[in-house]
């Protein structure tokens, strides 16, 4: 092991260490000083955070080619690690205020961070399939920490069994493409095919598996059924951090998988994507608008949402064009991250105890009592229908860039059309808080009002200043090819 | 020029400013909210007469432009890039106009809510301002969805019982044409590479299929808004939704986005496709105008009359911009004024009567006249300029597009003018019977005895209507002069694209 290994993974060394001290700490300290824990992995993530942005802007592999620091990595840390700490801000009133205030909720979600920081990394199908799994893990049992509420028990059981089924297509299709290459290094992946000695048929079946497998964590339509039970069941901060982190986790692996590694299965996986793409937005759009409970309203746009990021995959195997795609799905995984963190900090302030609260219904009057909430979540839902200037309209703006580029105008259609679709359902809340009379309750929060205050902010102050997001996004990909 | 000295900067963004005052208000001081609304819309309506003093009404370009690199996305960088000039100059000061006397008209008519009402009237002027400023398309998508937020909730939480239905149709509609022409703005971007509208004038050189294409996506979000026959269908709902405030600026200036949409963007930035669809956006408009008359006739509701009145109305003003010469594109630009005068001061009347009596059925009153004598006879003037009576507006702007639908080669038929003609005299039709249902006849009804004339405020909000109707209708001159030079400009263009069609 030499210094460069050693550099190229310190936000994940550091933040391993930190939680496994953490987990330790907690059974010793936290009875003394409340929400310690908590602080000391705030601490430990903005540690990770600012060793990984001083890492950005450099570009090595490490331990033989298995691990891989550039600014995509160093993007995606940074995304993953702020995301951390939303959502220890979104948890930390919120399990008190439910009864479910325990200190390992803290190790595990920094735990399930390590995992993303690592796939963001994996340079080798062996390593993406560890990744993949530290980071789920931790989520199955964060996903049942409202035991012993049996709705947080079935999506914690449910989560577990599909995430295993999906973990075992990964490795299936690693165990295949390994077969048809002799390999699991992508860059061997790609010399392989550069020289002719891969068999490319066993390759495309392997990496179909590898897609069905990624395609059950992002939550792609037809593999998306366990997404609203889960995103209902589970404890509202992790059901916020999930639809944030693990999607975007599992976009980095189908990007650095497909787009970098694979593009001469193209030819053959195109279509695919096309249609997993329309399939995603349609039917994750279309169920939304019969939802009556928000959460699972949100759960199926964030359905939808994975079917918009898939559609700049669409362009994959196009030379010219791949580093806007990838820049592009980064931007959107960005601006959705930002949105989704600020409705959910909003679906929180007005959810009681034992499901209370989570009704569109019970958003009603919201603009009147609480206007600077409502306010807030007018923005949040203008952003996730795409009107400017919020930062969901600059994230889909340069989506569909890619895309026509790409020459798929009528997959561009379909994704306008399904945007106006999901306008009613986002709406509905609009409706609802301003529109209707009524009595809603939020629960005081100083750490949630600065969520959902600040995340409106960004989102439309960073829509009219984007330029250094997009020069961000751009420097990101500079180096990945 | 720095960013805020810019006049044509000052009058999008001034409202802003009231905006930022309300905000610091509590609720329950009404009176200061309203104030500082109006003050703050007149103020802006000053600069936009100092816009017109600094306009040259002999140069056809852009004028007082200001171009700044805004937004840079991978390879494109966007601009902040605005300009006035023989085409929009009417429809600013338009803008500029009706904003205070609407605020004016709620005085009274708004008691729920004002801080959020005049805070989503200021964020639509902003809008409305910006989207007839724009010159980068980028930009002007930006404004031009954003006027859907605001008047949203104008018609969602201050229209009538059907409120939320007309304000989600408003805006699923609207939205539907609009994202299409988001990815015609993208596809110009891609392969012209400029969003700039004066630069993408002179580079030209799209195809002839591909100009029908991109047409037909900037066209489907301009005839909703318009809105033209058969895409109409949200406008009734949210016009007799509508607070009076809403409607007057709806019918006043928004639906004058669409037309001016056409104008700016779909002739001259395709006008190949222009020529070619001149006849089938001739019929459309003929359709609309017929088919706006005869509904309008079986309107028992007055404010659905009028609704229905600017389907038809709309549909010369189209008729008159795709004759594609000069007279049909200088009246289709006049008519866009008229027909913010003229129908914004029907919907303040119409409001001033609900206001009164809580009924807008036309069965409802009769003899009105002899209670309020003041009331009827601006009422009377209105209505006649509306019908196109020599002498009032409404002449001055259906006169000339008539004249240059009959002339035009890019229609290529005198039927569709003739048809059209048909219109005025069914408005004629309309309009007097409901004047005449409304004022003439017996006073019969007890309730409208005590029904007391027009207060001072009232008045206020009327009058300055009602003079412009009388200056356009006896001296049009000065207004065609502004937009003359443009005009010409943009006649050019269409030539140059008819000698390579033809």
């Amino acid at each position: 092991m030499t210094l460069i290994d050693f550099t190229s993974i310190l936000p994940l060394i550091f933040l391993v260490g930190w939680a496994s001290v953490l987990l330790l700490l907690d059974i010793f300290l936290t009875r003394k000083v409340e929400g310690l824990t908590a602080i000391l992995a705030g601490v430990g993530l903005v540690t990770t955070l600012a060793i990984a942005g001083t890492n950005f802007g450099i570009s090595t592999s490490a331990f033989n080619g298995m691990i891989k620091a550039d600014g995509f990595s160093s993007y995606l840390q940074i995304l993953f690690t702020g995301s951390g700490l939303v959502g220890i801000a979104l948890a930390y009133g919120y399990l008190k205020r439910m009864g479910i205030d325990r200190g390992e909720y803290y190790p595990l979600l920094l735990y399930s961070i390590c995992g993303m920081i690592l796939l963001a990394q994996a340079a080798d199908l062996i390593v993406v399939f560890l990744a993949l799994e530290l980071l789920s893990i931790p989520l199955y049992v964060l996903a049942g920490f409202a035991r012993p509420d049996p709705a947080s028990e079935e999506a914690a059981l449910k989560y577990f069994l599909l995430g295993a089924f999906a973990g075992g297509f990964v490795v299936y299709g690693v165990a295949l493409s390994f077969g048809a290459t002799g390999t699991t290094s992508l860059t061997g992946i790609v010399a392989g095919v550069a020289s002719g000695s891969a068999d490319i048929g066993l390759l495309l079946v392997g990496s179909g598996l590898i897609l069905i497998g990624l395609g059950f964590k992002v939550a792609l339509v037809p593999f998306h059924m366990w997404t609203p039970d889960v995103y209902h069941g589970a404890p509202t901060p992790v059901t916020a951090f999930m639809a944030v982190g693990a999607k975007a986790a599992g976009f980095a692996a189908l990007l650095r998988i497909f787009l970098a590694a694979l593009p001469v299965l193209a030819g053959d996986l195109v279509p695919v994507f096309w249609i997993l793409s329309a399939l995603t937005m349609f039917a994750g759009n279309l169920i939304a608008i019969v939802q009556e409970n928000i959460k699972r309203m949100l759960a199926y746009s964030s359905i939808a949402h994975a079917g918009y990021i898939m559609m700049a995959m669409v362009v994959f195997g196009q030379e010219l064009i791949t580093s806007d795609a990838v820049a592009s799905s980064l931007f959107y995984l960005l601006t959705y991250a930002v949105t989704n963190f600020g409705a959910w900090s909003v679906v929180i302030a007005l959810e009681g105890a034992e499901g209370q609260g989570l009704k569109l219904e019970d958003y009603k009057g919201l603009g009147k009592k609480y206007p600077l909430f409502a306010a807030a979540m007018l923005v949040f839902m203008l952003s996730f229908i795409g009107v400017p200037p919020t930062l969901g309209f600059m994230g889909k703006f340069y989506l569909f860039r890619t895309v026509l580029e790409g020459g798929f105008v009528w997959l561009a259609v379909i994704g306008v059309l399904t945007s106006l679709l999901s306008a009613y359902y986002y709406l509905r809340v609009v409706v609802n808080m301003y529109m209707h009379e009524g009595d809603p309750e939020i629960y005081r929060d100083r750490l949630i009002q600065l969520v959902s205050v600040v995340g409106a902010a960004a989102v439309v102050l960073l829509s009219i200043f984007s330029t250094p997001l997009f020069r961000w996004v751009s420097r990101a990909v500079l180096k990945m090819f | 020029m720095t960013f805020f000295s810019n006049p044509l900067n000052l009058v999008t963004l001034f409202p802003l400013v009231g905006v930022l005052v309300i905000l610091f208000f509590k609720q329950e001081q009404k009176k200061e909210i309203r104030w500082t609304a109006l003050i703050v819309s007149l103020i802006t309506f000053g600069i936009s007469i100092w816009v017109l003093t600094l306009f040259d009404s002999g140069d056809p370009d852009l004028q007082l432009v200001i171009n700044l690199p805004w937004i840079e996305i991978a390879s494109w960088t966007i601009s902040y890039q605005m300009g006035v000039d023989g085409l929009s100059i009417l429809l600013v000061l338009l803008t500029a106009f009706l904003t205070p006397i609407s605020l004016l008209s709620t005085w009274t008519a708004v008691e729920e809510r004002v801080k959020d009402f005049m805070i989503f009237f200021l964020l639509l002027e902003v809008g409305m301002m910006g989207v007839f400023l724009a010159q980068d398309l980028f930009l002007f998508y930006v404004f031009w969805e954003f006027t859907l937020v605001p008047m949203y909730f104008l018609i969602g939480i201050w229209g009538g019982p059907q409120r939320m239905y007309a304000a989600v149709k408003f805006f699923l509609y609207t939205m539907a044409g609009s994202v299409l022409m988001l990815l015609a703005i993208l596809w110009l971007g891609i392969y012209q590479g400029s969003f700039s509208v004066p630069d993408l004038t002179i580079l030209g050189g799209i195809p002839a299929q591909v100009q029908l294409w991109l047409f037909l996506a900037f066209g489907a979000a301009f005839a909703i808004k318009v809105p033209m026959w058969p895409l109409h269908s949200w406008l009734p709902d949210a016009h007799v939704e509508a607070p009076t405030a809403g409607s007057v600026i709806l019918a006043g200036v928004l639906l004058k986005m669409g037309t001016y949409g056409f104008l700016r963007f779909n002739i001259p930035l395709f006008p190949q496709a222009a020529v070619k669809l001149a006849p089938w956006m001739a019929l459309l408009s003929v359709i609309g105008i017929l088919y706006g008359a005869a509904v309008s006739y079986y309107q028992r509701d007055v404010k659905k009359l009028v609704a229905y009145s600017s389907v038809s109305h709309l549909g010369f003003v189209m008729l008159g911009l795709f004759a594609l010469n000069q007279q049909g594109i200088q009246g289709g630009i006049l008519q866009m004024i008229n027909h913010g005068i003229s129908t914004g001061a029907l919907f303040l009347l119409v409001g001033i009567i609900y206001e009164r009596r809580h009924t807008r059925e036309m069965d409802d009153f009769g003899g009105l006249w002899k209670v309020m004598p003041v009331y009827g006879a601006l009422t009377l003037v209105v209505t006649l300029s509306s019908m196109g009576l020599p002498g009032l507006n409404g002449f001055a702007g259906e006169f000339p597009i008539l004249l240059g639908a009959f002339g035009s080669e890019a229609i290529g038929s005198s039927w569709y003018a003739g048809f059209a003609t048909l219109g005025v005299i069914l408005a004629a039709v309309y309009l007097l019977y409901m004047f005449q249902k409304l004022f003439l006849g017996p006073l019969d009804k007890d309730e409208n005895k005590a029904v007391k004339d027009l207060t001072v405020r009232e008045l206020i909000t009327i009058v300055p209507l009602v003079i412009l109707i009388f200056w356009i209708g006896l001296y049009p001159k000065p207004f065609f002069t502004l937009m003359a030079p443009a005009v010409e400009k943009l006649l050019t263009v269409i030539q140059a694209a008819s000698l390579a069609l033809y």
